[in-house]
């Protein structure tokens, strides 16, 4: 059976990890590497790197990192951050990158979408999105890690991405994110419900019956989340054998 | 030893470098024909589109290369999609070594999306006689090890099959005939299981 997974997500500015990485004695927690190597050993299912770098330098850098990532973590990783184009993408795949992830450039120009599946193949792409419920019950999408609100509405857009070729969609819930209140199940199951690629939790994870109620109640098919594993809030070992005895399938 | 990863216009050639690396084993990236044949192992990645690869494989004579070696051969993903006779994705005539159609995942339930994507299980590993070495790829593994997938078509159970996964049904997570072992799985992103599969192929 297939099982569902639990990915780390890593913001990385000039190649190095940008929060502070406390759940062990680890002296590189700040290479974006050896902190990939050791969720992977701990039992990571894949791993997010987001870049968040703004300049041109330092999208060289990030694209160095992704060949180190690609030479030494034996697990998928997707990328994010600064994708414009079909040559941005081109060069993160070449670098190693299993998949990469579009938000703010799909946004503005959805044939992107299109494109990067015609050419590498649906797999390779994930469509994240950024939104708001709004006080008129709708789900607005974000641009720009959530600072420009767009005309453009979570549950159409998704629909969009998946007809365009997204073979996936990591939705981050902005009301949930940062919260650790738990994901937004109602709009995940929705998603999950309405459209036939896997869905990708994102915002609000806090504790471990979180995690079990984006997979029961939110239908996720997968779970990500930073600072509670970033500061050994939820150690991933622990996390996955509560899923398991609580019925969910994981890979341990 | 000297290990072949065929090049070609697929992607994801690179992990499979970086894992036979991994492994201590100085993998070469080529679509030169003599390099090939004269490899001791090859290794045929890839992911991509099965209509535009086969077109591209046909081109370039490949296709002739990769039927006519006599060493061990490893198609990966969608290299064992090619490696079989026909595809759906694209309705196209494949390279035939495994005389089995490709097709796609035909969902009964919301449960199983299509691409599947993430780590399942393979179960069913074939038992062989004592000098058959059909099931090679899998010593030192357990039924119920997790491997990771990505893929929209697959191959049914067939005679060829040495090992199956089930995902709204069981069909083919590798197969072998003679000389040519496949994955529909990656091992080289499936963490240490995936490294011992990769080592078993490289033994």
């Amino acid at each position: 059976m297939l099982a569902k997974r639990i990915i780390p997500c890593l913001d990385v500015k000039d190649g190095t990890t940008v929060k502070g990485v406390q759940f062990v004695n680890f002296r590189d927690a700040g290479d974006p590497v050896e902190l990939g190597k050791q969720y992977s050993q701990m039992g990571a299912d894949e791993l997010v790197y987001l870049d968040i770098t703004a300049s041109h330098e330092g999208r060289r850098t990030f694209t160095d990192l992704v060949r180190r990532i690609a030479a030494e973590v034996s697990i998928p990783f997707t990328v994010g951050g600064g994708i414009h184009e079909l040559s941005d993408v081109e060069r993160l795949l070449a670098a190693g990158a299993d998949k990469v992830s579009v938000n703010s450039s799909a946004l503005r120009r959805p044939e992107l979408i299109t494109e990067i599946a015609e050419r590498f193949g649906r797999q390779e792409c994930v469509c994240a999105i950024d939104a708001r419920l709004e006080d008129d019950g709708q789900w607005r999408c974000y641009l720009n890690g959530g600072r420009i609100p767009t005309q453009r509405y979570l549950f159409e857009w998704a629909h969009e991405a998946q007809e365009r070729g997204a073979g996936e969609i990591l939705f981050t819930s902005m009301n949930h994110d940062g919260s650790k209140q738990g994901f937004a199940n109602d709009a995940l199951a929705r998603l999950s419900d309405e459209l036939s690629i896997p869905i990708i939790a994102s915002g609000g994870a806090g504790t471990k019956e979180h995690f079990l109620d984006v997979f029961q109640i939110g239908h996720a098919d997968a779970a990500l989340a930073a600072s509670v594993f970033h500061f050994g809030e939820i150690p991933m070992r622990e996390l996955k054998l509560y899923l398991a005895d609580h019925g969910i399938n994981v890979r341990l | 030893m000297k290990v072949a990863i065929i090049k070609y216009n697929a992607g994801n050639i690179y992990s499979v470098y970086c894992a036979c690396r991994r492994l201590g084993h100085d993998a070469v990236i080529t679509d030169d024909p003599v390099v090939i044949r004269q490899a001791d192992r090859v290794i045929f990645p890839g992911v991509g589109e099965a209509r535009a690869a086969m077109q591209h494989l046909n081109q370039t004579g490949l296709a002739d290369v990769i039927r006519g070696l006599r060493q061990p051969v490893l198609g990966i993903c969608i290299g064992m999609q090619l490696l079989c006779r026909h595809s759906e994705e694209g309705d196209v005539d494949c390279l035939g070594i495994f005389d089995v159609p490709v097709v796609r995942f035909r969902s009964s339930s919301k449960e199983f999306k299509v691409p599947q994507m993430g780590w399942n299980t393979i179960e069913k590993f074939e038992k062989t006689a004592e000098n058959d070495n059909s099931n090679r790829l899998f010593i030192n593994l357990h039924e119920g090890d997790y491997v990771y997938y990505v893929h929209s078509f697959h191959v049914p159970i067939c005679s060829y099959t040495i090992a199956q996964t089930d995902y709204d049904g069981f069909y083919s997570a590798a197969l072998h005939k003679d000389n040519f072992w496949a994955t529909q799985f990656h091992p080289e992103k499936s963490g240490p299981v995936g490294e011992q599969i990769l080592r078993n192929f490289l033994l």
